[in-house]
Protein backbone atom coordinates (compact mmCIF):
# COMPACT_ATOMS: atom_id res chain seq x y z
CA UNK A 1 0.00 0.00 0.00
CA UNK A 2 1.51 3.42 -1.17
CA UNK A 3 -0.58 5.82 1.42
CA UNK A 4 1.65 8.91 -0.37
CA UNK A 5 -1.12 9.32 -3.07
CA UNK A 6 -3.78 10.18 -0.25
CA UNK A 7 -1.70 13.01 0.64
CA UNK A 8 -1.15 14.37 -3.16
CA UNK A 9 -4.75 13.94 -3.85
CA UNK A 10 -6.85 14.92 -0.71
CA UNK A 11 -6.99 18.57 -1.95
CA UNK A 12 -9.43 16.69 -4.99
CA UNK A 13 -10.93 14.42 -2.74
CA UNK A 14 -12.02 17.08 -0.29
CA UNK A 15 -13.76 19.53 -4.04
CA UNK A 16 -15.21 16.12 -4.38
CA UNK A 17 -16.53 16.53 -0.51
CA UNK A 18 -17.86 19.85 -1.01
CA UNK A 19 -19.69 18.74 -4.09
CA UNK A 20 -21.12 15.94 -1.93
CA UNK A 21 -21.88 18.50 0.55
CA UNK A 22 -24.17 20.94 -2.03
CA UNK A 23 -25.89 17.66 -2.84
CA UNK A 24 -27.22 16.55 -0.05
CA UNK A 25 -28.09 19.90 1.36
CA UNK A 26 -29.52 21.57 -1.55
CA UNK A 27 -31.62 18.16 -2.13
CA UNK A 28 -32.72 18.14 1.95
CA UNK A 29 -34.32 21.83 1.38
CA UNK A 30 -35.89 20.37 -1.98
CA UNK A 31 -37.09 17.67 0.05
CA UNK A 32 -38.71 19.34 3.14
CA UNK A 33 -40.72 21.88 0.95
CA UNK A 34 -41.98 19.39 -1.16
CA UNK A 35 -42.86 17.13 1.97
CA UNK A 36 -44.67 19.51 3.85
CA UNK A 37 -47.76 19.63 1.06
CA UNK A 38 -47.09 16.44 0.16
CA UNK A 39 -47.89 15.01 3.98
CA UNK A 40 -50.72 17.51 4.31
CA UNK A 41 -52.44 15.58 1.40
CA UNK A 42 -51.39 12.60 2.65
CA UNK A 43 -53.02 12.68 5.44
CA UNK A 44 -55.95 14.62 4.34
CA UNK A 45 -59.56 13.85 5.01
CA UNK A 46 -60.58 14.17 1.37
CA UNK A 47 -59.86 10.54 -0.18
CA UNK A 48 -59.12 12.51 -3.79
CA UNK A 49 -56.52 14.26 -2.26
CA UNK A 50 -54.77 11.02 -0.50
CA UNK A 51 -54.20 9.27 -4.35
CA UNK A 52 -51.23 11.22 -5.53
CA UNK A 53 -48.68 11.93 -2.47
CA UNK A 54 -49.72 7.43 -2.25
CA UNK A 55 -48.72 7.12 -5.76
CA UNK A 56 -45.65 9.37 -5.75
CA UNK A 57 -44.71 7.62 -2.50
CA UNK A 58 -44.81 4.34 -3.60
CA UNK A 59 -43.19 4.72 -6.86
CA UNK A 60 -40.35 7.10 -5.03
CA UNK A 61 -39.64 4.04 -2.31
CA UNK A 62 -40.17 0.84 -4.38
CA UNK A 63 -37.57 1.60 -7.12
CA UNK A 64 -33.43 2.07 -7.10
CA UNK A 65 -32.58 5.43 -6.80
CA UNK A 66 -30.24 4.55 -9.55
CA UNK A 67 -33.48 3.99 -12.16
CA UNK A 68 -34.64 7.22 -11.00
CA UNK A 69 -31.33 9.16 -11.64
CA UNK A 70 -31.55 7.59 -15.14
CA UNK A 71 -34.83 8.36 -15.86
CA UNK A 72 -34.21 11.73 -15.04
CA UNK A 73 -30.65 12.25 -16.22
CA UNK A 74 -31.58 10.18 -19.73
CA UNK A 75 -34.47 9.25 -19.63
CA UNK A 76 -35.94 13.26 -19.85
CA UNK A 77 -33.95 13.67 -23.31
CA UNK A 78 -36.01 11.55 -25.02
CA UNK A 79 -39.07 14.29 -25.64
CA UNK A 80 -38.27 16.70 -27.42
CA UNK A 81 -40.38 19.33 -25.46
CA UNK A 82 -37.97 18.78 -22.71
CA UNK A 83 -34.92 19.56 -24.70
CA UNK A 84 -36.60 22.35 -26.48
CA UNK A 85 -37.83 24.14 -23.02
CA UNK A 86 -36.43 26.54 -20.93
CA UNK A 87 -35.90 23.75 -18.27
CA UNK A 88 -32.90 22.26 -20.41
CA UNK A 89 -30.27 24.32 -19.67
CA UNK A 90 -30.91 22.94 -15.96
CA UNK A 91 -31.53 19.38 -17.04
CA UNK A 92 -28.90 18.87 -19.19
CA UNK A 93 -26.76 19.50 -16.31
CA UNK A 94 -26.05 16.20 -14.24
CA UNK A 95 -25.12 18.82 -11.49
CA UNK A 96 -29.04 20.03 -11.56
CA UNK A 97 -30.17 16.42 -12.36
CA UNK A 98 -28.32 14.85 -9.04
CA UNK A 99 -29.96 17.78 -6.87
CA UNK A 100 -33.88 17.06 -8.80
CA UNK A 101 -33.70 13.50 -8.38
CA UNK A 102 -32.26 13.29 -4.86
CA UNK A 103 -34.52 16.02 -3.88
CA UNK A 104 -37.85 13.92 -5.26
CA UNK A 105 -36.21 10.91 -3.91
CA UNK A 106 -36.09 11.98 -0.30
CA UNK A 107 -39.46 14.12 -0.49
CA UNK A 108 -41.14 10.71 -0.81
CA UNK A 109 -39.29 9.69 2.94
CA UNK A 110 -39.41 13.05 4.24
CA UNK A 111 -43.18 13.17 3.63
CA UNK A 112 -43.60 9.54 5.23
CA UNK A 113 -41.89 10.40 8.72
CA UNK A 114 -43.88 13.64 8.65
CA UNK A 115 -47.09 11.97 8.28
CA UNK A 116 -46.36 9.83 10.90
CA UNK A 117 -45.03 12.78 13.18
CA UNK A 118 -48.57 15.20 12.55
CA UNK A 119 -50.41 11.16 13.44
CA UNK A 120 -48.25 11.12 16.71
CA UNK A 121 -49.48 14.61 17.98
CA UNK A 122 -51.64 13.71 20.58
CA UNK A 123 -55.52 14.20 20.06
CA UNK A 124 -55.93 16.50 22.44
CA UNK A 125 -53.84 19.07 21.26
CA UNK A 126 -55.88 19.42 18.22
CA UNK A 127 -59.15 19.28 20.00
CA UNK A 128 -57.33 22.51 22.41
CA UNK A 129 -56.79 24.56 19.29
CA UNK A 130 -60.34 24.16 17.71
CA UNK A 131 -61.59 24.81 21.66
CA UNK A 132 -59.23 28.17 21.21
CA UNK A 133 -60.98 28.57 18.15
CA UNK A 134 -58.60 28.84 15.75
CA UNK A 135 -58.62 27.86 11.64
CA UNK A 136 -57.77 25.14 10.44
CA UNK A 137 -54.65 27.09 8.83
CA UNK A 138 -53.57 28.47 12.16
CA UNK A 139 -53.49 25.22 13.67
CA UNK A 140 -51.14 23.84 11.36
CA UNK A 141 -49.10 27.03 11.06
CA UNK A 142 -48.74 27.64 15.16
CA UNK A 143 -49.27 24.50 16.55
CA UNK A 144 -48.87 20.96 14.75
CA UNK A 145 -46.26 21.97 12.29
CA UNK A 146 -43.49 22.86 14.40
CA UNK A 147 -44.82 20.09 17.22
CA UNK A 148 -44.25 17.71 14.21
CA UNK A 149 -40.77 18.89 13.43
CA UNK A 150 -39.58 18.30 16.91
CA UNK A 151 -40.64 14.84 16.30
CA UNK A 152 -39.56 13.59 13.67
CA UNK A 153 -35.94 15.65 13.80
CA UNK A 154 -34.27 11.98 15.11
CA UNK A 155 -36.14 10.17 12.11
CA UNK A 156 -35.06 13.47 9.64
CA UNK A 157 -31.22 13.22 10.91
CA UNK A 158 -31.08 9.27 9.72
CA UNK A 159 -32.75 10.34 6.46
CA UNK A 160 -30.51 12.96 5.78
CA UNK A 161 -27.46 10.51 6.21
CA UNK A 162 -29.19 7.83 4.01
CA UNK A 163 -29.46 10.81 1.48
CA UNK A 164 -25.87 11.53 1.68
CA UNK A 165 -25.15 7.67 1.13
CA UNK A 166 -27.22 8.05 -1.69
CA UNK A 167 -25.36 11.05 -3.46
CA UNK A 168 -22.68 8.51 -4.29
CA UNK A 169 -24.88 7.65 -6.98
CA UNK A 170 -24.31 10.86 -8.33
CA UNK A 171 -21.09 9.54 -10.15
CA UNK A 172 -22.80 7.62 -12.35
CA UNK A 173 -23.89 10.40 -13.82
CA UNK A 174 -19.96 11.81 -14.44
CA UNK A 175 -20.25 14.20 -11.80
CA UNK A 176 -17.18 14.67 -9.73
CA UNK A 177 -18.64 13.94 -5.99
CA UNK A 178 -16.58 12.51 -3.43
CA UNK A 179 -17.15 8.99 -5.10
CA UNK A 180 -16.98 10.64 -8.78
CA UNK A 181 -13.34 12.01 -7.68
CA UNK A 182 -12.48 9.34 -6.19
CA UNK A 183 -13.34 6.57 -9.17
CA UNK A 184 -11.21 9.85 -11.44
CA UNK A 185 -8.22 9.61 -9.00
CA UNK A 186 -8.19 6.16 -9.34
CA UNK A 187 -8.28 6.24 -12.96
CA UNK A 188 -4.83 8.08 -12.77
CA UNK A 189 -3.29 6.63 -9.98
CA UNK A 190 -4.10 2.72 -10.29
CA UNK A 191 -4.53 2.68 -6.18
CA UNK A 192 -8.33 2.02 -6.00
CA UNK A 193 -7.90 0.84 -1.87
CA UNK A 194 -6.19 3.35 -0.53
CA UNK A 195 -8.40 6.35 -2.47
CA UNK A 196 -11.32 4.53 -1.52
CA UNK A 197 -10.27 4.21 1.98
CA UNK A 198 -9.83 7.65 1.99
CA UNK A 199 -13.35 8.34 0.62
CA UNK A 200 -14.98 6.68 2.97
CA UNK A 201 -13.48 8.09 5.63
CA UNK A 202 -14.50 11.62 4.35
CA UNK A 203 -17.86 10.13 4.08
CA UNK A 204 -17.70 9.06 7.48
CA UNK A 205 -16.40 12.62 9.16
CA UNK A 206 -19.14 14.32 6.70
CA UNK A 207 -21.97 11.67 8.35
CA UNK A 208 -20.43 12.34 12.12
CA UNK A 209 -21.18 16.17 11.11
CA UNK A 210 -24.39 15.77 10.42
CA UNK A 211 -25.10 13.61 13.35
CA UNK A 212 -23.78 15.78 15.55
CA UNK A 213 -25.74 19.24 13.89
CA UNK A 214 -29.08 17.15 14.44
CA UNK A 215 -28.38 16.37 17.99
CA UNK A 216 -27.31 20.15 18.79
CA UNK A 217 -30.75 20.80 16.77
CA UNK A 218 -32.69 18.28 18.80
CA UNK A 219 -31.25 19.38 21.97
CA UNK A 220 -32.26 22.90 20.84
CA UNK A 221 -35.58 22.53 19.12
CA UNK A 222 -37.04 20.16 21.70
CA UNK A 223 -35.43 21.28 25.49
CA UNK A 224 -39.17 22.03 25.93
CA UNK A 225 -40.38 18.40 25.37
CA UNK A 226 -40.88 16.59 28.90
CA UNK A 227 -41.43 13.88 27.26
CA UNK B 1 -44.72 5.76 -29.91
CA UNK B 2 -43.31 5.55 -26.55
CA UNK B 3 -44.17 1.87 -26.39
CA UNK B 4 -43.18 0.38 -29.86
CA UNK B 5 -40.89 -2.57 -29.78
CA UNK B 6 -41.29 -3.25 -25.84
CA UNK B 7 -41.58 -6.96 -27.17
CA UNK B 8 -38.48 -6.97 -29.39
CA UNK B 9 -36.57 -8.98 -27.35
CA UNK B 10 -35.21 -7.02 -24.69
CA UNK B 11 -38.23 -7.70 -22.63
CA UNK B 12 -36.70 -11.07 -22.26
CA UNK B 13 -33.23 -9.79 -21.83
CA UNK B 14 -34.92 -7.66 -18.82
CA UNK B 15 -36.98 -10.25 -17.40
CA UNK B 16 -33.66 -12.21 -17.53
CA UNK B 17 -31.96 -9.84 -15.21
CA UNK B 18 -34.79 -9.75 -12.81
CA UNK B 19 -34.14 -12.77 -12.10
CA UNK B 20 -30.51 -12.19 -11.32
CA UNK B 21 -31.91 -9.55 -9.42
CA UNK B 22 -34.06 -11.68 -7.23
CA UNK B 23 -30.72 -13.98 -6.96
CA UNK B 24 -28.73 -11.55 -5.76
CA UNK B 25 -31.10 -10.69 -3.47
CA UNK B 26 -31.15 -13.70 -1.86
CA UNK B 27 -27.73 -14.48 -1.90
CA UNK B 28 -26.87 -11.17 -0.42
CA UNK B 29 -29.33 -11.55 2.57
CA UNK B 30 -28.10 -14.86 3.50
CA UNK B 31 -24.44 -13.48 3.85
CA UNK B 32 -26.37 -10.43 5.46
CA UNK B 33 -28.40 -12.69 8.17
CA UNK B 34 -25.31 -14.26 9.28
CA UNK B 35 -23.17 -11.38 9.37
CA UNK B 36 -25.84 -9.92 11.71
CA UNK B 37 -26.27 -12.58 13.80
CA UNK B 38 -22.48 -12.09 14.62
CA UNK B 39 -22.38 -8.63 14.60
CA UNK B 40 -25.23 -8.23 17.14
CA UNK B 41 -23.33 -11.03 19.11
CA UNK B 42 -19.92 -8.86 18.98
CA UNK B 43 -22.42 -5.83 20.17
CA UNK B 44 -23.82 -8.04 23.17
CA UNK B 45 -20.53 -9.74 23.99
CA UNK B 46 -18.98 -9.29 27.89
CA UNK B 47 -15.43 -8.77 26.17
CA UNK B 48 -14.87 -5.21 25.46
CA UNK B 49 -12.58 -5.38 22.19
CA UNK B 50 -15.11 -7.50 20.76
CA UNK B 51 -17.84 -4.92 21.10
CA UNK B 52 -15.67 -2.57 19.76
CA UNK B 53 -15.25 -4.52 17.02
CA UNK B 54 -19.29 -4.86 16.54
CA UNK B 55 -19.57 -1.03 16.91
CA UNK B 56 -16.91 -0.03 14.15
CA UNK B 57 -18.48 -2.52 12.48
CA UNK B 58 -22.23 -0.86 12.37
CA UNK B 59 -20.69 2.58 12.53
CA UNK B 60 -19.14 2.03 9.09
CA UNK B 61 -21.34 0.82 7.46
CA UNK B 62 -24.02 3.35 8.85
CA UNK B 63 -21.75 6.22 7.63
CA UNK B 64 -20.20 4.92 4.39
CA UNK B 65 -22.43 5.09 0.84
CA UNK B 66 -23.14 1.48 -0.33
CA UNK B 67 -21.76 2.89 -3.81
CA UNK B 68 -18.03 3.43 -2.49
CA UNK B 69 -18.28 -0.49 -0.76
CA UNK B 70 -19.10 -1.60 -3.82
CA UNK B 71 -16.10 -0.47 -5.69
CA UNK B 72 -13.87 -1.25 -2.39
CA UNK B 73 -15.05 -4.87 -2.50
CA UNK B 74 -14.66 -5.40 -6.17
CA UNK B 75 -11.38 -3.56 -7.24
CA UNK B 76 -9.83 -3.67 -3.95
CA UNK B 77 -10.12 -7.03 -3.15
CA UNK B 78 -7.65 -8.01 -6.15
CA UNK B 79 -4.18 -6.93 -4.47
CA UNK B 80 -5.34 -8.64 -0.76
CA UNK B 81 -6.93 -11.86 -2.30
CA UNK B 82 -3.22 -12.20 -4.41
CA UNK B 83 -1.45 -11.51 -1.10
CA UNK B 84 -3.10 -14.60 0.80
CA UNK B 85 -3.09 -16.77 -2.24
CA UNK B 86 0.66 -16.09 -2.68
CA UNK B 87 0.98 -17.46 0.96
CA UNK B 88 -0.15 -20.55 -0.20
CA UNK B 89 2.34 -20.09 -3.16
CA UNK B 90 -0.64 -19.58 -5.65
CA UNK B 91 0.86 -16.78 -8.24
CA UNK B 92 -2.07 -16.30 -10.42
CA UNK B 93 -3.80 -13.33 -11.13
CA UNK B 94 -7.36 -13.52 -9.11
CA UNK B 95 -10.05 -11.38 -9.41
CA UNK B 96 -13.88 -11.64 -7.71
CA UNK B 97 -16.73 -11.86 -9.77
CA UNK B 98 -19.33 -9.39 -9.87
CA UNK B 99 -21.38 -11.40 -8.72
CA UNK B 100 -19.55 -12.82 -5.83
CA UNK B 101 -18.46 -8.92 -5.19
CA UNK B 102 -21.67 -7.11 -4.79
CA UNK B 103 -23.12 -10.58 -2.48
CA UNK B 104 -20.18 -9.48 -0.59
CA UNK B 105 -20.48 -5.61 -0.48
CA UNK B 106 -24.49 -5.81 -0.16
CA UNK B 107 -24.25 -8.67 2.59
CA UNK B 108 -21.69 -6.56 4.64
CA UNK B 109 -24.05 -3.19 4.21
CA UNK B 110 -27.00 -5.85 5.31
CA UNK B 111 -25.32 -7.63 7.84
CA UNK B 112 -24.43 -3.94 9.28
CA UNK B 113 -28.05 -3.09 9.59
CA UNK B 114 -28.95 -6.52 10.49
CA UNK B 115 -26.74 -6.04 13.72
CA UNK B 116 -29.34 -3.46 15.08
CA UNK B 117 -32.51 -5.19 14.24
CA UNK B 118 -31.08 -8.66 15.98
CA UNK B 119 -29.63 -6.76 18.65
CA UNK B 120 -33.20 -5.42 19.48
CA UNK B 121 -34.43 -8.49 19.14
CA UNK B 122 -32.26 -9.95 21.52
CA UNK B 123 -33.28 -7.37 24.19
CA UNK B 124 -36.66 -8.08 23.51
CA UNK B 125 -36.76 -11.82 24.91
CA UNK B 126 -37.10 -11.71 28.82
CA UNK B 127 -34.04 -12.74 30.26
CA UNK B 128 -36.05 -14.78 32.51
CA UNK B 129 -36.52 -16.93 30.09
CA UNK B 130 -32.46 -17.25 29.52
CA UNK B 131 -31.93 -17.57 33.66
CA UNK B 132 -35.31 -20.54 33.24
CA UNK B 133 -32.84 -22.39 30.52
CA UNK B 134 -30.11 -21.90 32.93
CA UNK B 135 -31.52 -23.46 35.99
CA UNK B 136 -32.67 -26.05 33.74
CA UNK B 137 -29.00 -27.06 32.85
CA UNK B 138 -28.65 -26.13 29.20
CA UNK B 139 -25.39 -25.17 27.73
CA UNK B 140 -25.17 -21.58 26.24
CA UNK B 141 -24.91 -22.90 22.89
CA UNK B 142 -27.84 -24.81 23.19
CA UNK B 143 -30.15 -21.81 24.79
CA UNK B 144 -29.12 -20.04 22.01
CA UNK B 145 -30.39 -22.15 19.37
CA UNK B 146 -33.26 -23.48 21.31
CA UNK B 147 -34.65 -20.52 23.09
CA UNK B 148 -33.08 -17.83 22.01
CA UNK B 149 -32.68 -18.30 18.44
CA UNK B 150 -36.72 -19.14 17.63
CA UNK B 151 -37.76 -16.33 18.89
CA UNK B 152 -35.56 -13.70 17.85
CA UNK B 153 -37.00 -14.77 14.17
CA UNK B 154 -40.20 -13.87 15.21
CA UNK B 155 -39.49 -10.44 16.77
CA UNK B 156 -36.56 -9.53 13.96
CA UNK B 157 -38.77 -10.34 10.97
CA UNK B 158 -40.54 -6.86 10.65
CA UNK B 159 -37.60 -4.85 10.79
CA UNK B 160 -35.30 -7.63 8.69
CA UNK B 161 -38.23 -7.57 6.04
CA UNK B 162 -37.92 -3.74 5.38
CA UNK B 163 -34.20 -4.47 5.08
CA UNK B 164 -34.68 -6.69 2.48
CA UNK B 165 -36.37 -4.27 0.20
CA UNK B 166 -33.71 -2.39 0.57
CA UNK B 167 -31.51 -4.37 -0.21
CA UNK B 168 -33.84 -5.45 -3.49
CA UNK B 169 -33.44 -1.44 -4.44
CA UNK B 170 -29.52 -1.54 -4.03
CA UNK B 171 -28.57 -4.68 -6.13
CA UNK B 172 -29.12 -2.06 -9.06
CA UNK B 173 -25.57 -0.41 -7.86
CA UNK B 174 -23.88 -3.91 -8.89
CA UNK B 175 -24.44 -2.95 -12.54
CA UNK B 176 -21.83 -0.37 -12.18
CA UNK B 177 -19.21 -3.52 -11.96
CA UNK B 178 -20.94 -5.23 -15.00
CA UNK B 179 -23.60 -7.34 -13.38
CA UNK B 180 -26.05 -8.41 -15.81
CA UNK B 181 -28.90 -7.53 -13.74
CA UNK B 182 -31.61 -5.74 -14.42
CA UNK B 183 -30.76 -2.37 -14.74
CA UNK B 184 -27.38 -3.27 -16.29
CA UNK B 185 -29.67 -4.91 -18.84
CA UNK B 186 -31.66 -1.94 -19.07
CA UNK B 187 -28.61 0.21 -19.59
CA UNK B 188 -27.87 -2.33 -23.20
CA UNK B 189 -31.51 -1.70 -24.31
CA UNK B 190 -31.03 1.73 -23.83
CA UNK B 191 -28.09 1.67 -25.76
CA UNK B 192 -29.36 -0.12 -28.28
CA UNK B 193 -32.63 1.87 -29.28
CA UNK B 194 -31.71 5.10 -27.95
CA UNK B 195 -34.84 5.04 -26.07
CA UNK B 196 -33.93 6.16 -22.37
CA UNK B 197 -36.90 7.28 -20.84
CA UNK B 198 -39.35 4.26 -22.51
CA UNK B 199 -36.83 1.97 -20.89
CA UNK B 200 -35.66 2.80 -17.66
CA UNK B 201 -39.62 3.62 -16.93
CA UNK B 202 -39.61 -0.06 -17.60
CA UNK B 203 -37.74 -1.27 -15.29
CA UNK B 204 -38.48 1.06 -12.75
CA UNK B 205 -41.92 -0.93 -13.08
CA UNK B 206 -40.38 -4.44 -12.88
CA UNK B 207 -38.35 -3.16 -9.82
CA UNK B 208 -42.03 -2.05 -8.19
CA UNK B 209 -43.80 -5.34 -9.29
CA UNK B 210 -40.91 -7.19 -7.28
CA UNK B 211 -41.68 -4.91 -4.00
CA UNK B 212 -45.09 -5.33 -4.09
CA UNK B 213 -44.22 -9.57 -4.11
CA UNK B 214 -41.68 -9.17 -1.78
CA UNK B 215 -43.87 -7.36 0.22
CA UNK B 216 -46.80 -9.61 0.27
CA UNK B 217 -44.45 -12.19 0.78
CA UNK B 218 -43.36 -10.79 4.09
CA UNK B 219 -46.68 -10.03 5.00
CA UNK B 220 -47.26 -13.45 4.88
CA UNK B 221 -44.50 -14.90 6.51
CA UNK B 222 -44.99 -12.23 9.69
CA UNK B 223 -48.46 -13.49 9.88
CA UNK B 224 -47.24 -17.01 9.77
CA UNK B 225 -44.97 -16.26 12.81
CA UNK B 226 -47.35 -15.40 14.90
CA UNK B 227 -49.52 -17.98 14.56
CA UNK B 228 -48.83 -19.02 18.03
CA UNK B 229 -50.24 -15.98 19.50
CA UNK B 230 -53.63 -16.41 17.89
CA UNK B 231 -55.19 -19.20 20.28
CA UNK B 232 -54.07 -17.13 23.20
CA UNK B 233 -55.44 -14.16 22.28
CA UNK B 234 -58.85 -16.06 21.58
CA UNK B 235 -59.11 -17.72 24.83
CA UNK B 236 -58.72 -14.37 26.38
CA UNK B 237 -61.30 -13.14 24.41
CA UNK B 238 -63.48 -16.09 25.09
CA UNK B 239 -62.63 -16.20 29.25
CA UNK B 240 -63.42 -11.75 28.63
CA UNK B 241 -66.80 -12.64 27.12
CA UNK B 242 -67.71 -15.28 29.68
Amino acid sequence: MDWSVIAEYYPRLLEGAWVTLQLVVLSGVIGVVLAVPMALARISEKKRFNLIPQAYIFFFRGTPLLIQIFLIYYGLSQFEIVRESFLWQFLKEPYWCAIITLGLHTTAYIAEILRGAIQAIPKGEVEACRVMGMSKFTMYRRILLPRAFGIMLPAYGNEVILMLKGSALASTITLLDLTGMARTIIARTYTPEEIYIAAGVMYLLISWLFMLFFKVLDNLFNKHRLV
Amino acid sequence: MLFDGLFDGFTAQLLAGMVMTVKITLAATVVGICLGLLGASARMSKTRPIRWLGDGYVGIIRGIPELLIVFLIYFGSTRLLMFIASQFGYNEYIELSPFIAGVIALGLTFGGYATEVFRGAFLAIHPGQKEAAEALGMSKRRIFFRIQLPQVWRVALPGLGNLILVLMKDTALISVIGLEELTRKTSMAVTATREPFTWYLTAALMYLALTVIATLLLNYFEKRSRRHEMPVQRTAVKLAEG
